[in-house]
């Protein structure tokens, strides 16, 4: 069969937040309000979690001008539209990163495990995507949890060669419910990116 | 139409040549933020085959005409009045209905209504310059707005990006995420952006530039201009393993 040709990419540049989250970039009155802003809208089922961190450049300076989409399933393992997911949790957010800091943050829950396609599961992650000036096509990685005896059976884990980068993808535990993933876009630390 | 009831399989790889190279000197900002080991590819599951729901409930009655959605009652913005339409298919021609999609763009004269703007062209107060819709059955979409000014950026000694709307894409599945920007038929400052540039293939580049269409524009209202997307495709289950157990 004979593909059409995939639209390309080009960078979300350094006003991505006038489009993704007027309200953060001062543009109000248009949006009630910015999209992915609670992932968490009720009383939702599960450990309650922040996920918080900062996105490196090949320099080591923090991006102050990304955007980061996160998308995950909800405790019980379902993303929003399966049958039975919890009412009460979007599994989608969209953080404009701190204009000092460059941190970004959201505050979610723990996913629970997913069924992978050939069968057996994937171990707890949430899926980040990444765009910013510089940035050509957006990036996407996941975010595993410290410590989870899943982590060595993951099927996507399974298939980083150079095994000391699985590291890039596993959160720190900080304190009590808040864990640190950061990314850096350059060695030598660099995390590992998806082509999905 | 009838392709919904086809069982789908995952999500066919990305076609990187028809997009941008991360590292691309000539765009400076890439230099230190492109990654530069080979992006892992893996079986699409259901994490990347799903993706946030955007109800039509979400849209307000101005969302989609940058013309009037910030600006003061009886107003509207400054500039050449445009309609921007297009389809959104899937790379094996089926529409994409219920697409998220969110534009933004700067104001006639090139402005950004932004803070760290350096750009001395004056805002316009009755523009904000996003707008957001979503598509319909047959994948079809329609903005309303101002043809954006070209603006000067600080890369080389003297860069202008070509006019252009950033669009960005919520497909059915976060696999086919994009971000991308729509460019204007007869734009001499596209051949010599280097954003644009990033993308090796001349006929990808092509495909961003949209073609003036005479039979959307409007009697002494607007002109109109036509911007078709096309986004990743899931293939049919039986030739996932096929295709993917490579
Ligand atoms: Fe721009």
């Amino acid at each position: 069969m004979s593909d059409l040709p995939e639209t390309a990419s080009q960078t979300a540049g350094p006003y991505v937040h006038i489009g993704c989250t007027p309200n953060f970039a001062g543009i109000t009155g248009v949006y009630d309000e910015d999209l992915g802003a609670q992932m968490i809208t009720g009383d939702v089922s599960g450990e309650r979690i922040t996920l918080t961190g900062q996105i490196f450049d090949g320099t080591s300076t923090p991006l102050r001008d990304a955007m980061v989409e996160a998308w995950q399933a909800d405790a019980g393992g379902l993303y929003a539209g399966q049958d039975g997911a919890d009412p009460h949790f979007t599994g989608f957010g969209r953080c404009a990163c701190d204009q000092d800091s460059g941190a970004f943050t959201f505050e979610t829950v723990k996913p629970g495990a997913t069924p992978w396609p050939q069968g057996g599961m994937q171990a707890p992650h949430i899926t980040l995507w990444i765009v910013a000036r510089g940035i050509n096509l957006g990036l996407h990685t996941r975010v595993y949890f410290p410590g989870d005896p899943a982590l060595e059976t993951d099927p996507v884990l399974g298939r980083i060669e150079h095994r000391v980068r699985v590291q890039t993808l596993i959160a720190e535990a900080e304190k009590d419910g808040v864990y640190r993933f950061n990314i850096h876009l350059q060695d030598p630390e660099e995390t590992v990116f998806f082509d999905v | 139409m009838s392709d919904t009831k086809i069982p789908q399989g995952g999500y066919a790889a990305r076609q990187p040549g028809h997009h941008p190279v991360a590292l691309y000197p000539p765009y400076r900002t890439s230099v230190k933020r492109s990654p530069q080991a080979a992006p892992l590819s893996f079986p699409t599951s259901i994490g990347e085959e799903s993706g946030p729901v955007f109800g039509h409930d979400l849209l307000g009655p101005l969302d989609a005409d940058l013309l009037h959605n910030f600006a003061q009652d009886g107003a509207s913005a400054i500039g050449p009045r445009i309609i921007v339409h297009g389809k959104v298919r899937d790379q094996f021609d089926r529409p994409v209905s219920g697409a998220l999609i969110e534009v933004w763009q700067a104001n006639a004269g090139g402005r950004y209504r932004h803070k760290k703007e350096g750009y001395i062209a004056p805002l316009d107060p009755n523009f904000g310059g996003c707008g957001r819709t979503i598509t319909r059955e047959d994948g079809s979409y329609e903005f309303r707005t101002v043809l954006p000014g070209p603006y000067p950026w600080p890369n080389g000694p003297n860069d202008w990006r070509p006019a252009h709307i950033h669009f960005s894409l919520f497909g059915a599945g976060f696999a086919q995420r994009l971000i991308t920007q729509m460019y204007f038929e007869g734009d001499p400052l596209i051949w010599r952006c280097p954003i644009v540039g990033s993308i090796g293939d001349k006929s990808a580049v092509e495909r961003l530039i949209a073609p003036l269409d005479m039979n959307r524009t409007v009697p002494m209202d607007a002109r109109a201009y036509e911007f078709n997307i096309i986004l990743r495709g899931r293939r049919q289950t039986m030739f996932e393993n096929r295709m993917e157990g490579l």
